[in-house]
């Protein structure tokens, strides 16, 4: 039996696998069931400093190589986040990552004060969903400036309360040079980057009706057809590494369905690795059947530990 | 190994709307989407919103959608007249499902009527025998009466609780009656499945009356359901942690007994708790 175990900025997971942000994730029972189902630890949905209401529907299409979301970021604000994350303790011992999100740099430095004091394992710090920018303007991990500022300041809240949580910033693709924003986040005290956020935003016209389907118009794109882009991504990242040293530590997501993707993306340089919309194009019981399969192939390869496959593209070239 | 599909609404043309009580309007739409008794789709006004809506009828040929104004999107529904078009995807979710020849209880409570008028045409095209048990405020609301009447093996009775029609209370007092007099002759005439959907706290005692009658029982579970895609995470149910849009709406007596939060409480669109 391989041992898929991994470590993360000092926090261990059974196996590389994580629920990623906006899936599931809004209950404490939901994210206790995708860590029976063989998940290796859960983020939240994005927790917000106050309530949020999300969009109308369709808030998700879907064709063969892609799923389009537009939900908006719904949230019944931090008290409701306490109340879920501490029945999570009860129920569920695989490490909890608490995403967190705001529409301008205060509030994210609210909402990380708040979150702290829930204790999670690490904090993920959304500064790129595509779907709210009609209310928000562009993404914070669109400006190399903006990044950091956000990065540097939830840090430092943190620090402020005594809390030593380690802090991760989901990165947005939708950039010119996702390196640099990395480098500059994990320069302004970042402990991991989680790559990528969804592609676009996209749209989807209904002929029929001469419209876009989605009621936000545009959403983010996720699903088997962006994974080459976020390998890319994660590779790129890792290889320009932190401290001028190769290598960091990463949540590697995007369009991972299978046991060879998540091989594939941690060979790029992820040490967790994200599965979101696989959850429908596998079903509900996804994770276990990619633990299986990571399982089948490191026999196979020979692998007895699969966190000695983490950055080995890097080995070869 | 992937699913091949496209899961984007498709626009059908509404064939006719027909007047059925003073708050609920049937829809018949020129498609078939194969949806199974219990099943729910996805309706989409361009420009408005897309909500779920469980299925009256799908013959093969066209379905049948009944709607109650109660909203912002069905009262806009209500609005819409033949020839008109709205968006559908589906069928979503779990069905119903019994054996050939089975006694079953169905019991409706308002608009749970349409669904249950689904199941008990299937099971009487199965040679099922049929105990329909629908309630209602009042006569005037009742739902469906002459459509259910008229299916072979399909006995219906009425509850309501001013008395103007049928018994006069709740329709669980008349499950309880069925079920016991069925239990009292035995045989054919005991109760083999309650189905049920409508109100939770109904549904509920249904459930604690099959439960002490070791009688098979199906639920329908409803929560705010907004993707239909198991994703979005809002129609969860806790204890199972399940999404009810894949996981349900329909799910036997045994799981929703894990559901903690089943006639206690349910969520609203950003996750909070409501109590009943």
């Amino acid at each position: 039996m391989t041992d898929l175990s991994v470590e993360f900025c000092g926090v261990r997971f059974e196996n590389p696998l994580v629920l990623a942000s906006g899936v599931l994730g809004v209950t404490a029972d939901s994210m206790a069931q995708v860590v029976r189902s063989g998940a290796g630890g859960v983020t939240t949905k994005s927790l917000w400093a106050r309530e949020h209401a999300g969009h109308p529907g369709p808030v998700i299409i879907a064709g063969e190589h892609f799923m389009l979301n537009a939900v908006g970021i719904p949230d019944a604000g931090p008290e409701k986040a306490r109340e879920e994350i501490a029945h999570y303790r009860e129920v569920c011992k695989a490490p909890l990552i608490a995403n967190i999100v705001g529409g301008s740099i205060s509030d994210y430095a609210e909402i990380a004060g708040v979150v702290a004091d829930f204790a999670p394992d690490i904090i993920e710090v959304n500064i790129s969903c595509p779907n709210v920018s009609d209310e928000f303007g562009k993404p914070m991990a669109c400006s190399i400036v903006k990044a950091a500022e956000v990065t540097a300041l939830v840090k430092k809240v943190l620090l402020d309360k005594g809390s030593r949580v380690p802090v991760t910033v989901k990165l947005s693709p939708n950039v010119e040079n996702i390196v640099a924003i990395a480098d500059s986040v994990l320069k302004a005290g970042a402990d991991g980057i989680t790559a990528i956020n969804t592609l676009g935003p996209g749209m989807v016209i209904d002929i029929d009706f001469a419209r876009p389907v989605l009621a936000n118009k545009v959403g983010g794109l996720s699903g088997p057809g962006m994974k080459p882009i976020a390998v890319k991504m994660v590779h790129d990242i890792y290889k320009a590494g932190k401290d001028g040293k190769i290598g960091c530590p990463i949540i590697g997501t995007g369009g991972v369905m299978t046991g060879r993707d998540a091989i594939e993306m941690m060979m790029a340089g992820a040490t967790l690795v994200g599965v979101g919309s696989a959850v429908w194009f596998r079903g509900q019981d996804v994770f276990g059947k990619i633990v299986s399969e990571m399982n089948e192939w490191c026999e196979s390869a020979g692998v007895a530990h699969l966190r000695d496959v983490i950055g080995k593209v890097h080995a070869a070239n | 190994m992937l699913k091949i599909v496209n899961n984007i609404p498709q626009a059908v043309t509404i064939k006719e709307v027909i007047t059925e009580t003073v708050q609920v309007k049937t829809f018949v739409l020129d498609v078939s989407l194969g949806a199974e008794p219990g099943q729910f789709v996805n309706l989409w006004i361009p420009g408005l919103n897309e909500k779920p809506f469980s299925v009256a009828l799908d013959d093969g040929k066209e379905m049948h959608i009944s709607i109650a104004a109660v909203g912002p999107f069905s009262q806009k529904m209500h609005e819409l007249k033949a020839g008109d078009k709205v968006g559908i995807r589906g069928p979503f979710g779990t069905r119903f499902e019994f054996k050939k020849g089975q006694h079953l209880a169905l019991l409706a409570g308002g608009y749970g009527a349409a669904p249950l008028y689904f199941l008990a045409r299937r099971a009487s095209e199965a040679g099922c025998s049929v105990e329909f048990i629908l309630g209602a405020r009042s006569k005037d609301l009742l739902l469906f009466t002459d459509r259910i009447s008229a299916l072979p093996g399909v006995s219906l009775h009425t509850a309501t609780n001013d008395g103007s029609s049928g018994y006069t209370g709740f329709n669980t007092d008349l499950l309880v009656q069925i079920v016991e007099a069925g239990e009292a002759e035995g045989g054919a005439a005991k109760i083999d499945l309650i189905c049920t959907v409508g109100p939770e706290i109904m549904m509920m005692k249904a459930m604690n009356l099959a439960q002490e009658k070791g009688i098979s029982a199906q639920i329908s579970v409803e929560r705010y359901m907004k993707c239909g895609f198991g994703v979005c995470g809002n129609c969860v149910v806790d204890g199972l942690g399940v999404p009810t849009c894949i996981s349900g709406p329909v799910m036997p007596l045994e799981k929703v007994l894990q559901i903690p939060d089943f006639g206690k409480y349910h969520r609203d669109s950003l996750g909070k708790k409501i109590y009943y």
